[in-house]
């Protein structure tokens, strides 16, 4: 009973959501051999070079891996500064 | 005839490849089909002692490769689940004693004269588990609903696709309903949301399943088991049937609802 109580009035999420959390991090890794250090340093080199074009907002920049049944995607969401930004 | 020729693999070791072969295997007989269940885990057999047939062995599939025997005289009869056959692997062997072509040059010869041809798979991603892929139409991935065991399945589903086998179709064995209520197990939907392969059964957990395999008598071969009736229905869905999957949940009236919310927190 003092479980049940526990996991009711508790913030933690379930052990099964944190199993498949865990599973979909692992399967996109195994899947594409990219390990997240390497995800890092591809965000990186990206920013890089979107920067030779144009200014973007490097903070707000969003790269993940993430599949669509069994195809994975590289997903970048990249926020250019634009003239509103340039206002203030 | 010409047999469909069914390979099923895990990965992972333990999850329930030959159990799942041997009952698949049983319920296919039962429905009138002529069935051969062959044990490619060679070095460790074991398909024998689950369908109760380790003290019939003469020969083995070894035997039959090296052409020391006969392929028919390989095949042990099941004297009470008429139409089924065990192919027993060699105990004493190493898995380097067939090859793929091997494997496919078997089951070529067995095909005319049977429905249905099941091979248990050997754990692991190396020289067994291409065995046993070698000849197969078609492959059913099995796995628990576990990290480590999805992960593994992951993995296979991903080399069975570079072999133009796949993607495969999925069961998922020893889900216990109860858990998954309380959340503190992986939900079918989940596995296969994450696997993202055809469902083609789920087993529920079964003490039965231990209980059966002690008699070495499949579980499939009466209905009265959750289990066994689950291994029933996946035998009926390869054979083209539409079948529900077993509603575990159903059946509860509000008294008993109520009672197992409460009694949640104390098992």
């Amino acid at each position: 009973m003092s479980n049940f109580l526990d996991r009711l009035f508790s913030k933690q999420p379930s052990s099964a959501t944190k199993a498949k959390e865990r599973l979909q991090l692992v399967l996109i890794n195994d899947r594409t051999a990219i390990t997240p250090k390497a995800l890092e340093n591809l965000k990186d080199d990206l920013l890089e070079v979107i920067s030779r074009y144009i200014e973007i907002d490097s903070e707000a920049v969003q790269i993940d891996l993430t599949r669509k049944g069994r195809q994975q995607r590289l997903i970048a969401d990249v926020p250019i500064a634009g003239p509103q930004k340039r206002r203030y | 005839m010409a047999a469909k020729i069914i390979t099923i693999t895990s990965g992972k070791g333990g999850v329930g490849k030959t159990t799942a072969t041997a009952n698949i295997g049983a319920a296919l007989a039962k429905n009138g089909n002529k069935v051969a269940c062959i044990d490619a885990d060679i070095g460790l057999r074991n398909l024998d002692v689950v369908l109760g047939l380790e003290n019939r062995i003469v020969y083995d599939l070894v035997d039959a490769v090296e052409g020391r025997c006969r392929l028919r005289q390989a095949m042990i009869r099941d004297k009470h689940i008429p139409g089924l056959f065990l192919i027993p692997s060699a105990q004493t062997r190493d898995k380097t004693a067939v090859s793929p072509s091997d494997m496919v040059r078997i089951c070529d010869e067995l095909r005319p004269d049977l429905d249905w041809i099941l091979i248990d798979s050997p754990a692991g991603i190396e020289r067994g588990f291409r065995n046993a892929i070698a000849p197969a139409d078609e492959i059913i991935i099995i796995t628990n609903p576990e990290i480590s065991a999805v992960r593994d399945a992951d993995r296979i589903i991903g080399l069975i696709e570079a072999e133009e086998k796949g993607p495969g179709q999925l069961i998922i064995n020893r889900l216990d309903f109860k858990m998954v209520q309380q959340k503190n197990m992986i939900s079918a939907d989940d596995v296969v949301d994450l696997l993202a392969i055809e469902l083609l059964g789920i087993v529920p957990e079964d003490k039965e399943v231990i209980i059966s395999t002690n008699q070495g008598v499949p579980i499939s071969t009466d209905d009265s088991s959750l289990a066994g009736r689950a291994f029933c229905n996946i035998a009926r869905r390869l054979e083209g049937e539409t079948v529900p999957f077993l509603d575990l949940e159903g059946s509860k009236g509000l008294l008993k609802r109520f009672t197992s919310i409460f009694g949640s927190g104390g098992n």
